[in-house]
Order: structure tokens, then sequence, then C-alpha cells
């Protein structure tokens, strides 16, 4: 029988046929239990948010934050909302992450057309420089970076974080989309040639279209890092009509005249976004996670 | 926009032969009236000059001096550098980078890999992948938050008088065990640690089990028929089959956790003490609240440097593993 393990089977598509289930015996049911218990642990911190975030503040008095809400009230939830202005936190966050990730996609096609397609001389070299570049701590970059930004009236924009961000994030674009676009079929850019398509038509006609996949993995990814990217919005973005949603939450957190419930409401709020995100982009995020690895 | 004039057919082949050798001349002629490839990096150049190059040649500059942020610098040689050999707090900070190692990715990655082989192995055969897929979306949503916002959802379980977590200690009866979590010195770190190990576990969890849809399952199959036991199939078949993303996850956890920043920003601010401090956060103590500009600088770039050291070292042993089993 072991001798088959010298021969390479062809790998099937699932470990097992669907329908052809094992059996499932006792220590199964304990595994499938224990996991279950996992499962709970994991979800429960968010669960006792929620249930918090819909009491009463006498009702929390009352009764302390694991008991179940005796009524559902949204009171607090609307009170914090209007107090830190939370529609206008959204907007800064969607606005930071969008341009941050359309920005680095551009930039990161562009690089990639060069290094990938173009592979022009010293590629390797330019692709070790990006890829230092996106382990390199932002500490090494900021003070510098704040310095500047300060002297050219960029201090306290978006639009600061907006061109940090972009860079940063393109130089792993650049460092990935090289990858894919080296494995371009070099028989469609030779068609598009023929046709008389110049290198800039290339590009847009023929390689932007068919690296869509890809691209939209890169947008995704680039989006919900900046989402929840800290150290630089938390810096640079001191007034509060700037900041994005992780940074005025956080800066709250610290001052302690919130009440539990109001706190609970904040911690709510800032991960009900998160929650939308993950489940609108589950699909790209299961292929992106292994993609975006490298970071 | 750039299309050449009259590209004849037979001319555009040549471009493409030419493209294949890029250092061929021909294509060097024909390609005088396009854009080179080298003109789609100048704004990536210009950027990353800007924002990366300077910038952290700045930053070793000033970390060779003493500044307060205003005024002149003044020249200090290595005197940061020597300051921060004899700094108990930058040793702590980093001993403390050592034990959110453990935390972030050592421990997620060991209970990572027994999750995702029961999940493959066991739930996904016996239960069905949608059972397994359920669970691993369970497991993995603490990775969705922004880390600040966990911190914030943390902080507030964990506050000593209106938090959950001794609350439901009180309730079971074991009031006792209650404890300032995060205001005590000496659990600060650990409490931490374990906030740490939840939010990270499904990273390794989702990993492991991409790699485990690509590896061959006749050979666990086949050890499983011969007897072999779980664990030893774990540790025999399914680690090998798994290491390069094995080494993804700990390379990438091990520079995220050197890099901590926001959830100690948000949950301790580096104390109680120095308790929690972490190089992030005490550079960015230097820079913005102790006016010590140079010496956050020299903190900054230490940083740097133990990154760049441990990607060397992984990247090299990930290369020597690979070479060894290709």
């Amino acid at each position: 029988m072991s001798v088959s393990t010298s021969i390479p089977a062809p790998v099937p598509a699932s470990r097992k046929p669907a329908g052809q289930r094992r059996r499932r015996g006792p220590s199964a049911y304990v595994i499938l239990g224990g996991l279950i218990v996992l499962a709970i642990v994991m979800l429960l911190p968010f669960v006792l948010v929620a249930l918090n975030a819909v009491k009463t503040p006498s009702d929390f008095a009352a009764h302390g934050p694991v008991s179940l809400p005796t009524s559902v009230s949204f009171a607090g939830i609307a009170n914090f909302w209007s107090l830190v202005d939370f529609t206008r936190l959204l907007w800064n966050s969607l606005l930071i992450s969008t341009c941050v990730a359309a920005g680095a996609v551009v930039l990161s096609v562009l690089n990639a057309y060069a290094l990938g397609i173009g592979r022009i001389k010293g590629r390797n070299w330019i692709l070790a420089i990006f890829l230092l570049a996106n382990f390199l701590p932002q500490e090494s970059l900021v003070y510098p970076l704040y310095y500047v930004a300060k002297q050219v009236g960029l201090y306290d924009t978006q639009l600061s974080v907006i061109i940090i961000l972009t860079v940063i994030q393109a130089a792993f674009g650049t460092y990935l989309l090289s990858s894919v676009l080296a494995t371009f079929p070099r028989e469609l850019l030779e068609a598009a040639r023929i046709d008389g398509a110049g290198r800039w038509r290339v590009l847009w006609r023929v390689v932007v279209p068919i690296s869509r996949p890809t691209m939209l993995v890169m947008l995704t990814l680039f989006f919900l890092w900046t989402w929840n990217e800290f150290f630089l919005p938390v810096i640079f973005l001191i007034s509060n009509q700037n900041q994005t949603v992780p940074v005025a939450l956080a800066l709250l957190q610290g001052q302690h005249f919130f009440n539990p419930t109001t706190m609970s409401a904040a911690a709510l709020l800032g991960i009900f976004p998160a929650v939308v995100f993950f489940l609108l982009f589950q699909r790209t995020l299961t292929r992106g996670i292994t993609v975006g690895a490298l970071r | 926009m750039t299309q050449p004039t009259g590209t004849a057919p037979a001319q555009g082949a040549a471009a493409f032969r030419g493209s294949r050798r890029p250092a061929g001349r021909a294509r060097a002629r024909r390609d005088a009236r396009e854009v080179p490839y080298l003109a789609y990096l100048v704004p990536s150049a210009l950027l990353f000059a800007g924002v990366i190059a300077i910038p952290f040649m700045m930053n070793i500059g000033i970390s060779l001096t003493r500044w307060t942020g205003v005024g002149p610098l003044r020249w200090a040689g290595l005197a940061n550098y020597r300051q921060l050999i004899g700094d108990s707090q930058f040793w702590a900070a980093f001993w403390h980078s050592a034990a959110f190692i453990v935390a972030m990715a050592i421990v997620p990655a060991l209970i990572g890999l027994v999750l995702a082989a029961a999940l493959v192995d066991v739930i996904g055969t016996r239960f069905g992948p949608r059972t397994a897929s359920i669970l691993r979306a369970c497991i993995y949503l603490p990775q969705v938050l922004p880390i600040a916002v966990a911190a914030i959802v943390w902080a507030w379980i964990l506050d000593p008088e209106s938090g959950a977590l001794n609350r439901v200690l009180s309730d079971v009866g074991l009031g006792a065990l209650g404890q300032d979590w995060l205001g005590n010195p000496r659990l600060a770190l650990f409490t931490v640690m374990a906030v740490l190990i939840w939010i990270q576990i499904g990273y390794p969890v989702v990993m492991f089990m991409a790699g485990l849809q690509r590896a061959d399952p006749s050979l666990a199959e086949a050890a499983e028929i011969d007897g072999a036991s779980w664990w030893r199939r774990l540790w025999r078949i399914t680690v090998p089959q798994i290491r390069p993303e094995i080494y993804v996850v700990l390379l990438t956890c091990t520079i995220a956790a050197l890099k901590l920043f926001g959830l100690i920003f948000v949950m301790t601010q580096g104390g109680p003490g120095d308790a929690t401090q972490v190089p992030s956060y005490f550079s960015y103590q230097n820079f913005f609240q102790y006016e010590q500009v140079g010496y956050g600088a020299a903190i900054a770039t230490v940083l740097t440097l133990i990154i760049m050291v441990l990607t060397t070292l992984f990247l090299r042993v990930q290369h020597r593993s690979q070479g060894r089993a290709g």
C-alpha cells in the first residue's frame, strides 16, 4: 500500500469528492465542538460591544456589561455619531482610502509595465529597492516627512497622507504586479504591435484589461490597508475635521470622560465598516490574503 | 497617443523579436520614436525619492545630531547611538518586541497550524467545506478590524471598573481573579500579548488552509493507512508541504510585531512605567513629545536595521530550504 506514496497522484480540486464524506467518529465531534467554542470566544468581544452599545446608561449601571440589554436603544450610538460627526469621519476614511488605492494601482501598473513587460535593465535591483521600501518601518521616514510637510503647508491635510500612503502601497503593488506581468502572454503583445499599437496603447488596451483580476485584488487590499492605517494618519491629521475613523476613535478613547455605553458605541462604529468590507470583499479577499502575504 | 506613424507589419514583428532581446541594437534604433519603457518609471521614481529615499536619508542624518525639531541641528556624531546602548528603556522596548514576536508570529503560527489542519482534515472532510469556511470566517474576523479599533474594544473589555472581563469573573465567583489588566505593570505585557494572539490567529489559519488546499492529499492518506498518528502526519507531512506559507507567515508577522504601534498607542501608551514600551512608540515619543528628534531618529534607524537584517536572514533560510526541497 505504502508504495503508492512514491507515485504522485493527480491533485484533486478538493480533498474529497462531495457526497463521499468520511465517517464521523466521536473524535470528529470533539474537534468540531472545540472549534465551535473557539469561534464563540473569537466572536465574544464583538457580541459584548454590540450588546452594550444598545444599552441605556442606566441599564448598564444597574446590570453591568454582561447582561442582555433590557431594551434596545440606539440613542447612545446616535449621540456619539453626531458628537464626533461620524459621517464626516466615514467620508474622510473613504476619500483617503479610495484615492490611495486608485493612485497606488495606477503607479504600480506603470512601474510593472516597465519592469515586467519592458524588462528594462537593472529591473531586479529596482524591484529589490521597492520591496525594501515596503519593509521599511514608517518610523524612519516620519519625522522628515512631518518636517517637510509643515514647511510646504501640507501638514494636517489629507493630501499629505494620500501622497505618502500611495507611494508606500505602490511599492508593494509594483513588486506584486511585476511578477504577474513577467508571465504575460507575449503573443498578445506581438499581435497588438503588428496592428500598429504603440506602447502606451498596448498598456491600456491589452495589458490592463487582461490583468484586471489582479488589479482588483490590489485595489481591495490597498483600500483596506489604508482604511486600517494608523501611524501616519495619527501624526499627520491633527484637526478633527480631517481625521479618519480609526484615528478619531483612538484619540477619543484616550479621553476618559465617556461612559462605558458611549465607549462601546464608539467601538461598534469602528467595527461596523470593517465587517461590512469583509462581507463585501470576502471573495476578493480570500484570493487576496495569500497574494498580499508578502507585505 | 505615442503610436508610431506608418508601422508596417514586418517592422512590428521586428519589434517583437527585439523585445525578446532587450539589449538588441535594432530595437534601440526603432524605439527612438517611442517613449522608452524607462519613462513609465519616472512618476514613481520622483515620488519614491521624495517620500521614501530622501526622508530615509534625512532621518539617518538627523540621528547624528541633537535637535529639538526647531532651530539649528547640532552635530553629535554617534552620541545618540552611544546613549541608546546605556538606555534601559530602549532595551526594555526591544525585549517587549521579542515578547510580541512570540505573541504575533510564533504562537499564532503554532495554533494556526493545528487549527488549519483540523479544519481541512477533519471538519472539511467530515462536516463539509461549508462548515469549515464558516468556522474559518469566525476565527478570521478580528483580522479585519483596524488595529486601533481592536485596541478600543479590548481597552473597554479590560477596564478594571466597568469592563466585562472582571465582571464575568466576579459573576462566576472568581472575583478574586479580577485584575487591573492593563494598569498592573507585571501583568500589562501579558495582557497585550493575549490580545495580540486574539488578533493574529486568523491570519495563519487562512494562509495555511490555502496552502493545504494546494497540498497533495494522497500523501497524508497513505500515511494514515500506514497507521501514522495525526500529530505525526501533521509534523512529517503537512508542515513540509506548506513550508512556503509558514515562512511567509513568520516573516510578515515578525515584521508586524517589530512595527507594533497602534495597539500600544491606544491601550497602554507604553506603560505603566515602561512595561509595554516598544521601539516604535518610543521613537514616536522622542519625536513628538520629548523633543529629542535626534534620539528618536536613532531609535528608528536601529529598528530599520533590525528589520532589514531579519528579513535578509529569513529570505536566505527560505531560499536555502527551497533549494534543498527542489
